[in-house]
């Protein structure tokens, strides 16, 4: 049967996992999302509250699907406030993904809070390839960091290294983790693919310690969004529009994004700057 | 890419006659910018009022199935001001849409907007979901004549109304827009409609109610311009519902001289618009019609 993944789906929440005390992931059951691409995202509904767009995270069991939210405005906030057996409407997968190509040798992933949820699927979508990865995990502090065992878990058996950057230094590197990443790039000739999600603005400075760099990136943007099927403009970074475009862009696409963590639209349509 | 379906009315010239209806891609010059790069005869911006409107929060669309839609963006706009800026160098093929409560208004958008280089206007009077504007005053004929009679004493360029289904009888309407002085009709907007969710028992729009777009809409769209036809003299833009060429076929045969889209790029993406373009292109050649002026009103024996 073809399902018209536009149409809203009621999904019942399984099951709630607290990542830190302002950050929860909300698992249900739901076949599209379980299949979602890294980077893909839904537009999530609470019932008499609102909608808004949120990357699709990875869950054990076949079929599950899950969200990972921090409570902020009135849509996470309410997110966060839901309980086992309460319902949502979800609608999607929608938007590109990250390429998985097998070709890289050594690739590094960099990403703060929630942004970490597309990377963590991209880990996970790739759990069989032999790429070494470096993965930079950037948080306000350690209270506020999460992921961590689970991003180890995931690359168990795996190559990999995992370095953390917090604000305050309360655990790993003290500053931001784009530092970090400046720090890597300028020391290991080895890594030629950079992935990342999370702020506009530490993806604008991932972007341009690559750019003079022959290493390849992907970035997955996270922009305020009304329709998600690509007519309302909301979410447009000059001519691409985040939901349908994106919301990965590459190094190339981004160079020619001068309102790339620089302008977006507000509620209104007005550019305005960050 | 360009589809040379010659396409003139108003004293405009079009490219071909697809247009992409107001409220869908409508507030960035840089996506204007791609949508006429991919081979659209026009674009109607979204509706602007004279302040920015934030519009209502989400969901604010809703997807019914089959191709069909349902929204309350509730008149989202950067406003006059802002959106005079954004097409400051405007360079393509663009009707502004305008939104308004009072004829004063109308009067100081156009005051803004009227020097650039646009091809006209088009009078929003039939937005069904947000009070005291669009369809609230495009149910009123004195109102209608009113705002296009002071508009058309501001500026020379031609100006379209864009009519729906209210309360007042469509062709009512669009006559007097004919006879207050309007260069043409667009036809039709949105329908009120509304869509609950059983399990939480609650209409999902955040507005509760909203505008019925898609192909649940196009037999009203096409039955209205062909009554239209019979009643007005000025050129019928075609809209509502449209997917594919015979539905253009379909509006022109009713007697619209042009078309517009928007739904149809939610369900098949920008580039649907192309394929449009195309397609209409190849029936005519296959058909040997030396331009889509042919047809107009055809269905009228
Ligand atoms: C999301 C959305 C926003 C719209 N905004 C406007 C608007 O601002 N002004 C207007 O005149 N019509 C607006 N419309 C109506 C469309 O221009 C068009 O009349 C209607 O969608 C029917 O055409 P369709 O079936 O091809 O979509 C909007 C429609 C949609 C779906």
């Amino acid at each position: 049967m073809h399902i018209d993944k536009n149409i809203l789906r009621i999904v019942r929440i399984k099951k709630t996992r607290e990542e830190t005390p302002s950050v929860k992931t909300l698992i249900f059951d739901d076949y599209l999302s379980h299949n979602a691409k890294p980077g893909q995202f839904l537009m999530v509904w609470i019932p008499q509250k609102e909608e808004i767009p949120l990357s699709v995270m990875i869950s054990n069991s076949q079929g599950e699907a899950a969200i990972t939210i921090r409570k902020k405005g009135l849509a996470s906030t309410s997110l966060f406030n839901l309980v086992e057996g309460e319902t949502i409407g979800i609608r999607g997968p929608y938007g590109n993904s990250f390429s998985t190509d097998p070709g890289f040798k050594h690739r590094l992933l960099i990403g703060g809070g929630t942004g970490l949820v597309p990377l963590v699927r991209l880990l996970n979508h790739t759990k069989n390839s032999d790429i070494f990865s470096t993965i930079i995990v950037g948080a306000r502090s350690k209270s506020e960091l999460f992921f961590i065992d689970l991003i180890s878990h995931i690359m168990q058996d795996r190559q990999f290294e995992l370095l953390i950057a917090t604000d305050d230094g309360s655990i790993g590197f003290k500053g931001y983790p784009t530092e970090l990443l400046d720090n890597i790039v300028e020391k290991d000739p080895k890594i030629d693919m950079v992935y990342t999600c999370g702020p506009e603005l530490m993806m604008k400075g991932v972007y341009e310690i690559i750019s003079k760099k022959t290493i390849q990136l992907e970035a997955s943007v996270e922009r305020y969004m009304k329709c998600g099927i690509g007519i309302c403009s909301s979410c447009s970074i000059n001519d691409k529009l985040v939901c349908v475009d994106g919301t990965v862009f590459n190094k190339g696409q981004i160079s020619k994004l001068s309102e790339f963590g620089r302008f977006y639209r507000n509620k209104s349509g007005i550019l305005d700057s960050y | 890419m360009v589809f040379d379906i010659p396409t003139k009315f108003a004293g405009i010239e079009l490219n071909n006659p697809i247009i992409v209806a107001s409220g869908i891609l409508g507030l960035s010059q840089s996506i204007f910018k791609r949508l006429e790069k991919i081979g659209v005869g026009a674009i109607v911006s979204k509706s602007i009022s004279i302040k920015p409107r934030d519009g209502y929060r989400n969901p604010t669309i809703v997807a019914l199935g089959n191709n069909n839609w349902l929204n309350a963006v509730g008149l989202a706009n950067p406003g006059a001001e802002a959106f005079a800026k954004e097409i400051a160098n405007n360079s393509v093929p663009l009707f502004v849409s305008l939104v308004g409560s009072n004829v004063s208004e109308y009067i100081q958008i156009v005051e803004k907007i009227k020097n650039h280089n646009i091809l006209g206007f088009e009078l929003n009077l039939s937005c069904p979901h947000v009070e005291k504007m669009g369809m609230e005053i495009g149910d009123d004929p004195k109102l209608v004549s009113d705002i296009i009679r002071s508009i058309k004493t501001k500026t020379s360029k031609p100006l379209f109304v864009k009519v729906g289904i209210g309360k007042t009888d469509v062709i009512h309407i669009a006559k007097t827009a004919e006879n207050s002085g309007a260069d043409g009709v667009t036809a039709i907007n949105t329908i009120r409609a509304m869509k609950i969710d059983i399990t939480n028992r609650c209409p999902i729009l955040e507005n509760k109610i909203g505008g019925l777009s898609g192909i649940a809409l196009k037999s009203i769209g096409v039955r209205c311009v062909y009554e239209l036809y019979k009643s007005i003299k000025i050129p019928i833009i075609g809209c509502g519902g449209i997917q594919n060429y015979e539905d253009v076929i379909e509006y022109v045969m009713a007697g619209a001289t042009a078309v517009q889209v928007g739904s149809m790029i939610g369900t098949y993406g920008i580039n649907s618009i192309q394929r449009l373009a195309k397609d209409l292109k190849v029936y005519l050649e296959a058909k040997k019609y030396d331009s889509l002026r042919e047809l107009i009103g055809v269905a009228h024996r």
